[in-house]
């Protein structure tokens, strides 16, 4: 958890673009792509988007490792729209009361498709961007009110600790007789006593951070940025890409005449 | 913001008169007619037993007590420079216990420049300041790990820790500085490291300094008066009630004036004073003959868990490698090391609470009695009436809401021994308490409840994780006594401790963990009594 919110190493050519720009071509891309069902404008946007891992630092190997349980939701749903959705065009397996037919499986891959194009490009912005920049960003230039945008920030990292202290409580009950075995009703019990510890150290663990934020100041009118929020550039060239992807998806699947908006 | 014109501190002024808090929900106030005046640059230690206040008198200091809402009572003044802390912010700057709450943010520059940007100070300046403060505590040395701006504050020590937490403070550029038991966390090079760079800053602004800490050694050198407090109220527990709160300054003077006029009254107050080492029980019977109960055979440890790949499990990478040792009943052996070398990792696998990463540990038929070799495959209850583990953090192992029924768990889930609890209580004066929130407590009784409910289940081996850390010398002095009578009635006490003096009292057996970059563990089998 903490290394996957780590930048260092990453010198990727993005990780150098403002944070709120980034954001912005992420969501003209998801934007189109939650527009229309079809296969076309996602495969392209998908197409695009796995040009754009070198540029994030992103490789497959990372992409499967942060992002599995997304890849894997996105294939059960598609598989199961092709199961369930309404037949059309030539059966291609029929088993009792599913069936997979040429309509049905377009349908499905176009979900699946659909699923990963959006998951993506928020999978790539989190690669390229360090949850200090985004804080910096959201303050000085999407002018989010700085105690909410900084007290996430420092919240977020003590979620990171959680994840250790969590493992230590976990022992630490073990070796107190509190197992983890036996019926799911134990196991249940268990889990929540150790959730109700780790609790209990959660909110210990914010209230000695907020007095140390507060002793140095935190929480007051005025406040100056020891890192300057800018654009550049480079931000409008990312902005121009997202927009060029979103509308290329459209074009294609126009052109294609697969573009059918979600709610015919 | 006179304080910061053109870069110089102002050293602050703290006075004092009939000041008294008492925290919203509490019956009692923490302190209670203190009067005391400190002047610009003085140091001082302040001292006293545990409930008189201390805590709450810095982080008023630091203007972060209470708000105008709850309903917490103030009564006199407690001024900074004739200005109430609140009203000033980044005057005063607080260092507390806990390191990993002392960081704020994640890259070390940032995290150092955070208060400054709070008080508004210009960007330029602020970066300045980073790079004047980095250097004062040292973190920029290659001695002091060498840290560039972008380094990753999780991947600090504690005690750089605290220092970075003394750089942050620095940057504000206060006129006071506030340490709440700084060093109480870290291991005996970490207190030295923020203990020299405090003194290094201090020497370099001329800022006043109001330091809280048990061990007077540390610091004694460092300041020009030692300030002891009276017991306050809540030196008496919680349902007790009873006795009133007196509060108040009980001596005031030069530190060796104080030491040598109080030395009997801090001694039985707790206070570490210089060359005092509490009496302690002797070890009577160390039979080197016993029977051996529990062994680790060249093993590997780390606290990750291995990773599954393609059908594969890869190990993680181990902490430390290479590690062989023999727990004997009746013996003590006590793990040593640099921070780092996988002393604690090591304890916790030999306990059967993490599984090797190589090598194995193995129970004897004396100890296992038909629960297998492997302690790691016991369950919870086999486990607990063999191995018993104490963690540092007490607060971890807290499982019910009061003290009985804390002890009585272990017992009742195992059918037996509930006979025992009575006499634990007894004996590590808990009897008092059987009604209390085990989380209410205060840190010398945690320590002890902590203790006594591993010992419940009546194991065989009790494994300690620096037990004595951050502990008073009463508690330290009862905690090595009640051991040395546990070894003597044969149960094992292995323990990973930095504290000579415990692992003296205890004797047995040392095994040295060397630090991690040469890969394998150095080891020295020698008589530590």
């Amino acid at each position: 958890m903490r290394d996957a919110l780590n930048l260092r190493g990453n010198h990727a050519l993005l990780t150098k673009a403002n944070p709120l720009a980034k954001f912005a071509s992420v969501f003209l891309i998801s934007l189109v792509l939650a527009l229309s069902i079809d296969w076309v404008s996602a495969s392209t946007a998908l197409l695009a988007e796995l040009a754009l891992f070198p540029l994030a630092g992103l490789t497959l190997r990372l992409l499967w490792q942060r992002a599995w349980p997304l890849i894997i939701a996105a294939a059960i749903g598609g598989w199961s729209t092709a199961i369930v959705a309404a037949d059309s065009g030539a059966v291609l397996l029929d088993v009792g009361l599913w069936s997979i037919s040429e309509g049905s499986l377009e349908l499905g891959l176009g979900f699946m498709l659909r699923g990963l194009a959006i998951a993506l490009p928020a999978i790539l912005l989190m690669t390229c961007t360090d949850p200090t920049d985004l804080a910096d960003a959201l303050a000085q230039k999407a002018k989010l009110p700085h105690r909410f945008v900084l007290g996430s920030l420092a919240a977020m990292r003590l979620v990171g600790l959680m994840a250790e202290e969590w493992q230590t409580i976990g022992m630490a009950r073990r070796a107190r007789g509190v197992g983890s075995q036996g019926s799911p009703f134990q196991r249940l019990k268990a889990t929540l006593g150790q959730s109700f510890g780790l609790l209990v150290q959660a909110v210990r663990r914010a209230s000695r951070l907020a007095v140390t934020m507060e002793a140095r100041g935190f929480g007051g009118g005025q406040r100056t940025w020891a890192r300057e929020s800018t654009y550049s550039m480079l931000d409008a060239w990312v902005v121009l890409g997202g927009l060029v992807i979103a509308a290329g998806a459209v074009l294609t699947a126009v052109g294609a005449g697969t573009w059918s908006f979600v709610w015919r | 913001m006179s304080a910061t014109q053109n870069g110089a501190v102002r050293p602050a002024a703290i006075s004092a008169e009939g000041w008294g808090w008492r925290h919203s929900g509490r019956a009692q106030a923490a302190i209670q007619g203190l009067d005391l005046r400190i002047e610009p640059g003085e140091r001082v230690l302040l001292l006293g037993p545990s409930g008189a206040g201390k805590s709450t008198l810095l982080h008023a200091l630091a203007g972060v007590l209470g708000d105008e809402e709850d309903d917490s009572d103030e009564t006199g003044s407690l001024l900074i420079d004739g200005v109430a802390p609140r009203e000033q912010r980044g005057r005063a700057g607080l260092m507390q216990q806990d390191p990993e709450t002392q960081v704020v943010l994640s890259r070390v520059g940032d995290d150092v420049a955070f208060g400054a940007e709070n008080l508004a100070v210009p960007r330029e300046e602020i970066w300045a300041r980073v790079h004047e403060a980095l250097d004062d505590v040292g973190l920029r040395t290659a001695a002091g790990g060498g840290l560039a701006l972008d380094h990753p504050t999780a991947a600090l020590s504690g005690g750089q820790k605290q220092r970075l937490a003394l750089a942050g403070i620095l940057a504000m550029r206060p006129g006071l500085i506030l340490l709440d038991e700084p060093t109480a966390n870290l291991d005996p090079a970490g207190v030295l490291e923020v203990r020299d760079a405090v003194g290094r800053c201090l020497d370099k602004t001329g800022a006043t300094l109001v330091v809280v800490e048990h061990r007077v050694s540390v610091w004694k050198d460092l300041v020009d008066r030692i300030v002891v407090l009276q017991p306050g109220s809540t030196a008496v527990h919680g349902s007790a009630g009873g006795t009133s709160a007196t509060g108040g300054v009980l001596l005031d003077g030069p530190p060796d004036q104080v030491l040598s006029e109080a030395r009997t009254m801090l001694m039985s107050a707790g206070v570490w004073v210089p060359g005092y080492v509490p009496a302690t029980r002797e070890r009577r019977n160390e039979t080197h003959a016993a029977p051996l109960l529990l062994a680790a055979q060249d093993l590997a440890v780390s606290r990750e868990k291995p990773r599954r790949k393609r059908f594969k499990t890869i190990p993680p990478v181990p902490v430390q490698t290479g590690i062989s040792a023999q727990v004997r009943a009746g013996q003590a052996l006590t793990i040593t090391g640099p921070n780092g070398a996988g002393k604690s990792t090591f304890a916790l696998t030999l306990a059967g609470l993490l599984a090797p990463v190589d090598g194995k540990v193995s129970a004897a038929v004396d100890l296992s009695q038909g629960a297998g070799i492997d302690p790691y495959r016991w369950k919870a209850e086999q486990l607990i009436s063999r191995i018993g583990t104490v963690f540092q953090e007490p607060e971890h192992q807290f499982v019910t809401g009061n003290v009985l029924d804390e002890l009585m768990f272990g017992p009742k889930h195992l059918g037996h021994g509930e006979e025992r609890v009575d006499e634990l209580l007894e004996r590590l004066r808990l009897t008092h308490l059987v009604d209390a929130n085990p989380y209410t407590l205060s840190g010398g009784e945690k320590r002890r409840l902590s203790v006594a409910t591993v010992l419940a289940a009546h194991p065989k081996v009790l494994v300690l994780d620096e037990p004595t850390f951050g502990q008073d010398a009463n508690t330290w002095a009862e905690l090595a006594s009640f051991l040395s009578e546990l070894l003597d009635a044969g149960t094992a006490v292995v323990s990973v401790t930095h504290d000579q003096e415990f692992s003296t009292v205890l004797g047995g057996t040392e095994l040295r963990l060397g630090p991690v970059h040469q890969g394998e563990a150095t080891r020295q089998a020698a008589g530590a009594a």
